[in-house]
């Protein structure tokens, strides 16, 4: 009827269908029923237009009276949960997916709130509040490297031609490096984190993105000779060695390794490094990142990760002059007379905050240091910090 | 006819079985057999779904499709059917049995686009095969993919204690034994020729 229609309102469609549908289309070896057939006539066109359009219907209205029958009632914190969640799927929590993750934590109580890796503490919170357990506080933790030793810092054994691979560059005589302890630098770690957190500097050290990195232990795992470790986000003063070698070795095989002097141990004013193996080690219970231990490292061996630290100030109102910052201060940075107001050498402030907690009179906050006034010393000094 | 019922059962199930003969379904196949109990959960609700939709699809070629002579379309509709009732077995077993739900989970979805589901029915149809035949035909398939499955799952259980090099673990040992076993299943080719 359709065909009539078009041959006498509309010749042109019709011979435009005729030509498409009718004619042309070669249709040996599609198979089925229409073998024999030379041309697909247009009523097989109206056929399977209409028998698809039935079957669909049919089949729509099959699945909605199914899903009407059998609906199944979830949890509204459930998707609540799914939604604070960021996603990613990644299974870092240990459960098949947010959505898994998102279930097991309303359904069950001894699921805990913090597992979600990559969403942190402000996911914990969230979760926390929607399913009313209490929160739990986590200490964020980074993948921390035990090497500063890069190819312009350390020597080589001799020269290395396989496979550009730690696990393969290990297995001949246990790496090229002149040091035993300190990373190959083939980069095993970036390529089995699963987050693109690690990406290998120019000097051949792998360089962990704090933004990226959820953890999760991948790297540690990879690397064959152990210079990754997992350690607290917040102590973000590390010594940056392993070497077991005595001082005179480690001089000869790498210029930024850790030579045991002692001096650190020494100066930490809370005595939270301690010699160990011929190598000094940070007590991260003990540390409060003061950055003391970096500015007296000889060989440079101890990384601040901050990258730029904020420096003391006095508020001069509230300073009553009571003097005990100038006695805690162990660079002699605040001056000023008993009773008067105390001022702090912005040149010689390293950041370490421990004035801040002392004074009786909350006087002493951290500022960004300025600067304008700073000049090329100060930009100087701001390059060793981050370095 | 009872006869050609019974051989095309035991041909589908060992002769020409999917897994190890066809290579067809190899995604659910080592998606699954990690464990036995989802092994054989998957191999239940694989063969229920099949001779579900063999017989659905059989009833829509025989009476719609080649009336109409729309044999061309075999593939779009075969899908149509099997993808409209997996959703609806998949949104049964949420309510009526959940904790199979959760441990089949994805793999259900799977089997909307599984290449034997939809093999199946195209063999029926290409072999003009009539419903008891096809229901034969879906059967021993089903009966050949659980084989299958539940002789993967309890070698692969045991390949957990075994001392497999690094390079080797997980899936490129289970496709060495795979390869194994379509060498295995070699054996039965030939016995019956349809």
């Amino acid at each position: 009827m359709i065909e009539q229609f078009l041959h006498t309102a509309l010749p042109a469609a019709y011979r435009l269908l005729d030509i498409f549908f009718g004619g042309l289309i070669p249709t040996a070896g599609v198979g089925g029923a229409v073998e024999a057939v030379e041309y697909v006539p247009p009523s097989t066109i109206y056929a399977a237009l209409v028998v698809l359009a039935v079957l669909g219907v049919i089949f729509g209205i099959a699945l909605a009276l199914v899903a009407l029958r059998f609906v199944v009632k979830v949890d509204p914190k459930v998707e609540q949960v799914r939604d604070v969640l960021p996603g990613a799927n990644c299974g870092a929590c240990g459960f098949a997916g947010c959505m898994g993750y998102a279930e097991a934590v309303v359904g069950r109580q001894e699921v805990a709130t913090n597992l979600c890796a990559p969403g942190k503490a402000a996911v914990a919170e969230q979760i926390a509040h929607i399913t009313g357990k209490a929160v739990v506080t986590t200490v964020p933790r980074i993948a921390r490297v035990f090497c500063q030793g890069g190819a312009s810092l350390s020597g080589r054994k001799f020269i290395y031609n396989g496979v550009l691979d730690c696990t393969a560059a290990v297995l001949v005589a246990g790496g090229d490096k002149a040091c035993d302890y300190g990373c190959l630098g083939y980069g095993t770690c970036m390529r089995a984190c699963p987050f693109d957190a690690i990406t290998m500097s120019s000097d051949n050290l792998p360089v962990i993105d704090a933004d990226k990195c959820t953890s999760c232990g991948k790297c540690v795992a990879a690397c064959p000779k152990q210079v990754i470790e997992i350690g607290p986000l917040a102590k973000a003063v590390v010594i940056s060695c392993h070497s077991r070698d005595k001082g005179v070795d480690v001089k000869k095989k790498c210029q930024v390794g850790c030579i045991a002097c002692g001096i650190c141990v020494r100066i930490c004013p809370f005595e939270a490094i301690a010699l160990e193996n011929n190598f000094a080690r940070i007590d991260f219970e003990k540390c409060e990142v003061c950055g003391l231990c970096v500015r007296k490292c000889p060989t440079k061996a101890i990384k601040d990760h901050i990258p730029v630290r904020q420096k003391a100030y006095i508020n001069p109102e509230k300073c009553m002059g009571i003097d005990v910052c100038t006695k805690v201060c162990p660079v002699n940075a605040i001056s000023g007379d008993i009773r008067s107001v105390h001022a702090v050498d912005q040149d010689k402030c390293i950041g370490c905050m421990m004035c801040v907690s002392r004074c009786p009179k909350q006087a002493i906050e951290l500022r960004q240091a300025p600067t304008f006034s700073s000049g090329r010393k100060k930009a100087k000094e701001g390059a060793t910090i981050g370095a | 006819m009872w006869e050609k019922i019974f051989t095309i059962f035991i041909a589908s199930a060992l002769i020409n079985n999917f897994v190890f003969a066809r290579y067809l379904g190899l995604c659910i196949f080592f998606g699954v057999t990690k464990r036995m109990e989802t092994a054989v959960g998957m191999s239940v609700t694989f063969t229920m779904v099949m001779v579900i939709s063999a017989v659905l699809s059989w009833f829509i070629y025989m009476y719609v499709m080649v009336p109409y002579s729309l044999g061309f379309l075999k593939i779009v509709i075969f899908i149509g059917v099997v993808a409209a009732f997996v959703q609806a077995a998949d949104t049964m077993m949420k309510k009526i049995a959940p904790a199979l739900y959760y441990k089949l989970g994805i793999y259900l979805a799977l089997i909307v686009t599984n290449c034997i589901i939809i093999a199946v029915p195209l063999i029926n149809a290409d072999e003009h095969y009539g419903l008891f035949e096809s229901i034969a035909l879906a059967l021993g398939s089903g009966a050949g993919f659980s084989l299958a499955l539940i002789i993967m799952a309890s070698i692969r259980e045991r390949l957990e204690l075994a001392d497999v090099p690094k390079s080797f673990q997980g899936l490129p040992i289970a496709f060495v034994l795979t390869g194994l076993i379509a060498l295995a299943f070699l054996g039965f080719s030939g016995m019956i020729t349809l």
